[in-house]
């Protein structure tokens, strides 16, 4: 055993970045527990329920960056429900009190007030970085505070959040000598902003490399903000469409053809082919390609675009581009690594616009490709035993088969076989999402050799208790398990009550699990958090003590440090 | 805006057993994410759920979900639009006539109307007139669809017509007597 002194142990573990080995290494002893603990810059926080932000601040006083998590991932899907819970507030006040040296701010899932905004704002001098991802509870008013009153902020990043639209100028807020903003994103705001306020904003902040804008703007202010930004990386472009019937083409064209750093592109809400191809020069450039929320682009101007787009690693679209699309990305993207397929008829009318074709092709002409989201009509078990053998290196594979029980249309038989490739082919598998028709022995799969899996979603499949079973036994580092609308049972929940302590939480939801279960499970393992959400229409019909043979609808067990959370409405039982 | 849909997805058809149908209540028009109940906790887990009734089914985002029904609205809208207030006006050509016409859709009731319509533009054009079947008119009424292929007008019903029609031509000499005797 060595004795290095205490600074060189620190700068040791600067070189660590992943809040995971942190971790590792605070438990090794107590020296060591003591050096990082003072030395820990990023906090990471994966359940805010988990433990009192008194707690973290207090074990971390040196923190600068924080990351907060709050709602369970099918909140994103309109299953929990809108007050369950995810306050920002407590974190935002305490760090106000504890780390006043706060300097980014990352929230995911939590509701976040005006009030929160206001004291963010105020609270920390050197604030940077303020990122909100699919957040709600917060209006431009709550913006307007933030840029008034955060002196040097870099970053103000709003990923699909729901943002209540005030009216108030919140952009024109930036006070004149803001010259610091390096990263703007305001897609997600649905409301107009003021444009020559944008203009200005733009022109003085020369470090500006990512800006993403809302679909209120339109392609002539786009030009007129590009003109002012010509270094910028990463660009949203708004709406890319023109108000008048200006000839913008031209004067699009060249504001593109100076842009000679843009590797990140998304946006073209309502775009018109004719404004498309004055991309083309920047294509052969890009990285980052997201067409998901751009409906009006029709398959051929897509793939004519996409034929220019050989360096690309990522892209996201819609599954309108068909098998057709799909091959020519095939063909053209030899670098990509992601791939996310979004439905555009989310109301099905059940034309076909993507198959297990498309994504066969993308298999075989994109051997890099590590991470998928593909939601399509239908997949055959060779199609992704094919897949399984032209892509090994998955660590995210998320198919969602529209109709959700849906059998191999050829051979009418489940998808076990398929997703059983998947695994026993991808050993850095770390997130799955299953659909389709799917009985217990995919979880056999699953359990013998997803080993690396953290992340599994499992809805509307499955036969019995053993199928969660052969999950919870075999996953060693599974972290997170959502299940919906599938048929296990107490049995299969009390099976493995200690595997819940090594994860971080559990949502089950249309499942068979009872009262009773749920008690059961509270009892065992005290530093669970059990917690049974109740939602009824009627406040005179939700039954005050429902026996233990009730079926619960909604469950979502976690581990905590801090007992049954203060904070729960009266629909939430913590058993 | 929200209301149109779901009207929309009352008259739906759906292949769902009688009875397991969650009730459903409209959402909430607050842009918030709404508070639906879940699937009817009756209903066991078993039966196969009705497609697109289940909360929370295909798992997309409501932001997601929102931008199309937006535009989803917005093409009802505009095919309501289209339907109630706007003239159709299609470019006419007749085949040697020195220049085109332009004709409102809208004002004809049926194939007869449209016949007389484009006989009295262009009467000045030719002897003959466009009424008359066979060989012995000459003439055939050509349109071009949403496709961009050219067909013989008639065969379909006229709602359909003139939501396809483009264009129309109007075709003589030999091409058209072989297309005239074939209706």
């Amino acid at each position: 055993m060595t004795y290095f002194p205490d600074e060189v142990v620190e700068h040791i573990f600067d070189f660590l970045s992943s809040h995971r080995d942190r971790n590792n290494v605070s438990t090794v002893c107590k020296a060591w527990y003591l050096v990082e603990q003072l030395s820990r810059l990023r906090v990471f926080v994966g359940n805010c329920y988990a433990v009192r932000p008194e707690r973290v601040m207090a074990r971390f006083p040196g923190m600068k960056c924080l990351t907060v998590k709050g709602k369970p991932h099918f909140a994103d899907f309109n299953l929990v429900p809108h007050d369950w819970g995810g306050d920002a507030l407590p974190w935002i006040e305490t760090a106000a009190r504890c780390c006043p040296g706060l300097e980014e701010l990352r929230l995911k899932r939590m509701v976040v007030s005006d009030e929160s905004l206001e004291l963010l704002a105020r609270a920390f001098p050197n604030f940077k970085s303020l990122v909100l991802i699919s957040c709600e509870g917060f209006s431009t008013d709550g913006l307007a505070e933030i840029a008034t009153h955060c002196r040097g902020l870099r970053e103000l990043d709003l990923q699909e959040n729901e943002v209540e639209d005030h009216g108030r100028q919140w952009l024109s807020c930036f006070p004149d000598s803001c010259t610091s903003l390096v990263s703007l994103n305001f897609a997600c705001l649905k409301g107009e902003v003021n444009t020559s306020a944008l203009e200005r904003l733009v022109a003085r902040c020369q470090n500006l490399r990512c800006l993403k804008l809302n679909r209120a703007i339109s392609i002539e202010s786009l030009i007129k903000i590009l003109a002012r930004a010509p270094n910028l990386v990463e660009l949203g472009t708004g709406s890319f469409t023109a108000d008048h019937r200006t000839e913008a083409y031209q004067n699009l064209l060249n504001a593109f053809y100076k842009c000679n750093s843009i590797r990140n592109l998304s946006g073209f809400w309502d775009a018109a082919p004719r404004y498309l191809q004055a991309i083309y020069s920047i294509c052969s450039s890009l990285t980052v390609l997201n067409l998901s929320y751009a409906p009006a682009i029709q398959v051929n101007d897509l793939i004519k675009m996409i034929r220019h787009c050989f360096k690309l690693q990522k892209l996201w679209v819609l599954d309108s581009i068909g098998d057709k699309g799909l091959a020519a990305v095939a063909c053209a993207c030899k670098e990509l690594q992601e791939l996310r397929v979004f439905p555009s008829d989310v109301y099905g009318t059940g034309i076909a616009a993507v198959t297990e074709e498309g994504l066969v092709a993308i298999s075989s002409g994109c051997p890099k490709l590590n991470s998928l989201l593909y939601f399509c009509h239908q997949m055959t078990n060779a199609a992704l035993i094919t897949v399984a053998k032209n892509c090994p290196h998955f660590t995210r594979f998320r198919l969602c088969i529209l109709d959700p029980v849906k059998p191999d249309p050829i051979s009418n038989e489940p998808l076990d076989e398929g997703f059983g490739a998947i695994v026993k082919s991808c050993k850095d598998l770390k997130r799955l999402s299953l659909s389709g028709l799917l009985t217990d022995k995919v979880f056999l799969y699953i359990g013998m050799y997803a080993s690396r899996l953290e992340m599994l979603s499992i809805a509307f499949a499955g036969e019995s208790d053993k199928g969660m079973v052969y999950v919870l036994n075999g996953c060693k580092n599974l972290k997170k398990l959502e299940i919906r609308d599938s048929p296990f049972g107490d049995a299969a929940l009390l099976e493995n009550v200690g595997k819940y302590e090594t994860m971080r939480s559990l949502w089950m939801s249309s499942c068979d699990v009872t009262q009773g279960g749920c008690k059961a499970l509270a009892a065992k393992m005290p530093r669970l958090n059990v917690e049974v959400i109740n939602e009824r229409e009627e406040s005179d019909e939700m039954v005050e003590n429902p026996s233990d043979m009730h079926r619960v609808e909604k469950m979502y067990v976690y581990r905590t440090l801090t007992g049954p959370r203060d904070d729960a409405p009266d629909f939430v039982w913590t058993f | 805006m929200e209301v149109d849909l779901d009207n929309f997805k009352a008259t739906e058809l759906t292949l769902s057993l009688p009875g397991s149908d969650a009730p459903r209540k409209p959402s909430q028009v607050t842009g918030k994410r709404s508070h639906e109940e879940s699937c009817n906790s009756e209903q066991s887990s078993t039966v196969p759920p009705a497609k697109a009734q289940a909360v929370g089914w295909p798992p997309v985002r409501s932001c997601r979900t929102n931008s199309f029904r937006a535009r989803k609205n917005m093409e009802i809208t505009a095919e309501k639009e289209k339907s109630s207030n706007g003239g159709i006006y299609v470019k006419v050509s007749m085949d040697g006539a020195p220049y085109l016409r332009k004709l409102d859709l809208r004002l004809c009731k049926g194939y007869k109307d449209l016949t007389h319509a484009l006989n009295s533009m262009f009467e000045c054009f030719s002897p003959g007139s466009l009424e008359g079947h066979g060989d012995e008119c000459g003439f055939a009424i050509t349109y071009e669809d949403k496709d961009g292929d050219w067909m013989l007008a008639g065969d379909v019903p006229w709602e359909m017509f003139i939501s396809s029609c483009k264009k129309l031509r109007i075709m003589k000499g030999f091409e058209a007597r072989g297309l005239a005797s074939r209706t």
